[in-house]
């Protein structure tokens, strides 16, 4: 077995295991911290297919802003006992079924996939860059503006929230 | 995936060292225990009260804030590692787009999303 297939194995268990905890843990917070370790896990898996300006974006906006965004969200709402806390762990039925419907569509993708090998690119970080830069500046632009609006909108929104309570 | 070898040494040592501090820990510290060993620590004060409280919204405007500025930094990134072969106008266009967020950051600023109180 190479050092490619060891570290793979390594990523898919902690992935996944993280993803396991994360559904059966009974604290929600503990539930998110599960979800960043996952998260993480991916990262690593998108390093090994070579995609190292996806899994910096994975570690940057999943694992870093998303995560936060999420523990944020479980620290404003309020809740008198912490121990028992993650909503999902009590409908078990609507997950397996919901969890299947997903199951099938994915098994789906995956068999209807021609698979082969791919030439591998060394940097992907340098195409994208060209590509964003130089080829579409205006839509480049524009993420600017939409990310502002963002902003704004949020701020807004947030604050119309402070006033009321 | 040889020139993720870095990452790999990087990684097991980030293991090794907090492991390798416990462990320390462990052998050398002394063992005698007493009640006020186990209190929560909270600069020195007695704590009070429940750990997990509503915490205020202000806190959320500022993961809002960064989670604007964490998104720009993805686009930052492909531009500060081609910089040098992209030239002028690459570097223009960045200057807008910088300018634009920045124009959120001032709003933020005046709206009082950065304020504690």
């Amino acid at each position: 077995m190479g050092l490619e297939a060891i570290s793979f194995l390594v990523l898919a268990i902690i992935t996944l295991s993280s993803a396991l905890a994360l559904v059966l843990s009974r604290n929600i917070v503990h539930s998110a911290l599960f979800l960043i370790l996952s998260f993480v896990g991916v990262a690593g898996l998108y390093l090994l297919m070579q995609a190292n300006f996806l899994a910096a974006v994975q570690i940057l906006v999943y694992g870093g802003a998303i995560a936060i965004i999420l523990v944020f969200g479980v620290m404003l709402t309020q809740r008198e006992d912490m121990s028992s806390t993650n909503l999902f762990n009590k409908q078990k039925g609507l997950a397996l079924l919901v969890a299947s419907v997903l199951l099938m569509v994915i098994s789906r993708v995956i068999w209807l996939t021609k698979w082969g090998s791919i030439t591998t690119i060394k940097t992907t970080v340098h195409n994208i860059a060209t590509v964003m830069l130089q080829q579409y500046v205006l839509p480049f632009e524009i993420v600017a503006i939409l990310l502002l609006v963002a902003m704004i909108g949020a701020i807004v929104l947030a604050k119309k929230v402070e006033k009321a309570s | 995936m040889y020139e993720f070898n870095g990452i790999v040494i990087f990684f097991i040592l980030g293991l090794l060292m907090p492991i390798g501090a416990l462990i320390g820990a462990y052998i050398l510290a002394p063992t005698k225990s007493s009640p006020q060993k186990y209190l929560t620590y909270e600069c020195g004060l007695d704590t009070r009260g429940e750990t997990w409280v509503q915490f205020k919204i202000c806190y959320f405007l500022y993961a809002l804030v960064f989670l604007v500025f964490d998104v720009e930094t993805i686009f930052l990134y492909p531009w500060a590692v081609t910089f040098q072969q992209l030239g002028t106008f690459a570097f223009v266009e960045m200057f807008i787009f910088i300018a634009i967020l920045i124009i959120g950051f001032v709003y933020a600023w005046k709206e009082g999303a950065l304020e504690w109180f």
